[in-house]
């Protein structure tokens, strides 16, 4: 059983709100969807096999070819919302208090 | 011509333009007359692009001088969270809304190399999440079929556009069945292809170990051809794989078709059964033969979904904070930045996803149900390669019931979920599948659409093809 304190607790850690009206529906709809879910208790799973190693993985390449500075620059700053030139800025997190 | 040029298939289309009995801007300008027209009632489109003159001309030139590939001058439909350079791509959420992509997808790099056309973005359901399109932040898309019907979803609105003729072809996404399900419920043909075989780069990404570009078409040979020009490996897509990457026999003309009766027996609507027995019948007269196979842990794959999928969301959604990109609300901390920012973004349904995702790889419960879910996909896995033994496809219908009506089943999320029943499973084991359609049924005087789905072994899309092509030939 959901608690309306486990999906606060929950939309805390995600960094997300949720509102009084919600919570209610939320909380509700969360242990619906656990109740689905808890179907799996029930499966047995033979582990014996120990893992199984996925046909690619470690895919790295070498550094190399990069692109020539400032290429990107421009357009990525300018989705940055909030801006005076080419000062980018988020609020301050450090204080002196 | 004996259909107007925006009921052309692709292979249609580019005989026409070769023929010399249309050109390229002609094509164009009846699609995007068509989108115009219909996209008030059917809202497949979020936004329409103007024509890009340039490459309608490029396109043109390529034909005339005939060194085109098929796609060229083909208008097509692309999902609003495939990027197109330039263009807004916002995952039909408030979150993206004023985002635009600073970068081409590989997948659009390769069909813009090909010559093809993009006519607009498609609505979905938000972030991809969702089996109607109920969940877009713009309102849903309508069938056009029977318009108090969903399209299904996510992918909901490139099915709109390709089923009403809005496009010639085009694009969408597949988490776990989001090209699949809106193809069957529009009597489209829809290919979520091998895990790996077509690049992600420059998709929004959801379930990154299940999330599959796949082309929407009127015929197979449509999706085909979109699929072998879109498919490769790509630097820029670590799990991308090469075509010869997975040794998959071509199958002989005559297929051993694997159905799963133990899974069949409730829960699906009674005609939509009764064409998919009818379909059997006609393959099975055609020289196939029906093999019953047993996969045991079938009925728990929707569960591991929604355990993977949610902890997957919830990951690959953590980025989108209102910093760098996208909706920025402020409070008066950074974290109320955050919050504030995260909490308008996101529908309803994608709050619920996250916050589930977050359940399942919190420290209590990851060995319950993540670690338990993972092992789980191994043995679902295992269970179909050990039936592939036995048969070269595996038939199922891609839905339990044809195309459900608007807020049908928007009041309980898990009624919702079950409508991907038959289509998780290909995700889950990244083996290919493709929806074709298995005629109709009727309901209030409508004749609505329903699909067969074949799944192969991973690298073997050219049997789905082959099969998908005897069953609406």
């Amino acid at each position: 059983m959901a608690t309306k304190e486990d999906v606060l607790k929950l939309a805390a850690l995600a960094r997300i709100s949720v509102s009084d009206a919600e919570l209610e529906k939320f909380t509700e709809e969360f242990d619906s969807i656990l109740a689905y879910v808890g179907k799996l208790e029930e499966l047995k799973l033979d582990t014996s096999g120990g893992a199984v190693v996925p046909p690619v993985r470690n895919a790295f390449r070498e550094d190399g070819e990069p692109d020539a500075p400032g290429m990107h620059t421009e357009k990525l700053a300018a989705a940055f919302p909030q801006r005076e030139g080419d000062s980018l800025s988020v609020k301050q997190i450090i204080t002196h208090d | 011509m004996t259909k107007p040029a925006n009921e052309l298939t692709i292979v249609e289309a580019a005989a026409a333009l070769r023929a010399k009995e249309l050109t390229v801007r002609e094509l164009w300008e009846e699609c995007a007359l068509a989108a115009h027209a219909k996209n008030p009632e059917l809202n497949a489109y979020l936004e329409i692009f103007a024509a890009d003159e340039a490459a309608i001309e490029a396109a043109q030139k390529r034909i005339d001088a005939g060194e085109a590939p098929q796609l060229c001058g083909i208008p097509l439909a692309i999902k609003d969270n495939i990027l197109i350079e330039g263009k807004i791509a916002s995952a039909a959420s408030k979150m993206l809304e004023n985002y635009t992509a600073t970068y081409d997808s590989t997948v659009i790099k390769k069909l813009k190399e090909a010559g093809a056309l993009f006519l607009g973005r498609t609505n979905m359901d938000e972030f991809a999440m969702g089996s109607s399109t109920e969940n877009s932040a713009y309102g849903p898309s309508k069938n056009p079929h029977d318009t108090s019907r969903v399209p299904g979803g996510s992918s909901g609105g490139s099915a709109v556009a390709v089923a009403a003729h809005m496009a010639i072809a085009g694009f969408g996404s597949d988490t776990g069945g989001s090209i699949r399900q809106p193809a069957a419920h529009t009597g489209l043909v829809g290919l979520k292809p091998t895990y790996g075989a077509v690049s992600r780069s420059g998709l929004i990404a959801m379930g990154s170990s299940l999330d599959q570009i796949g082309p929407f078409g009127k015929t197979v040979e449509d999706a085909q051809i979109l699929f072998e020009a879109t498919r490769g490996k790509d630097a820029l897509d670590a799990t991308s794989v090469a075509a010869d990457f997975y040794k998959t026999k071509e199958a002989g003309e005559k297929m051993r078709i694997g159905v799963p009766r133990h899974f069949l027996k409730e829960g699906i609507d009674a005609d939509l059964l009764a064409a998919f027995n009818a379909t059997l019948a006609k393959l099975e007269a055609a020289g196939h033969t029906l093999v019953d196979i047993e996969l045991p842990t079938s009925g728990y794959a929707l569960p591991v979904y929604y355990v993977i999928m949610p902890a997957e969301v919830s990951t690959n959604l953590a980025r989108l904070d209102g910093i760098r990109y996208g909706l920025a609300k402020r409070g008066e901390t950074l974290l109320a930045d955050y919050v504030e920012s995260r909490t308008a973004g996101f529908g309803p349904e994608t709050r619920r996803r996250i916050l589930l995702g977050t359940f399942v790889l919190s420290s209590g419960y990851i060995d319950a149900y993540y670690r338990k879910a993972d092992r789980a996909r191994l043995t679902l896995t295992a269970e179909y390669d050990a039936a592939f033994e036995k048969c070269e496809v595996i038939a199922f219908p891609t839905t339990p019931s044809p195309a459900f009506k608007f807020g049908e089943k928007t009041g309980d999320p898990v009624s919702m979920y079950l409508e991907d029943v038959f289509t998780v499973t290909a995700n889950l084991t990244g083996m290919p599948a493709l929806s074709v359609p298995m005629g109709s049924v009727e309901r209030e005087s409508k004749q609505l659409p329903v699909g067969i789905q074949f799944t192969a072994p991973k690298g073997g899309e050219e049997r789905l093809f082959t099969i998908g092509a005897e069953v609406t030939a």
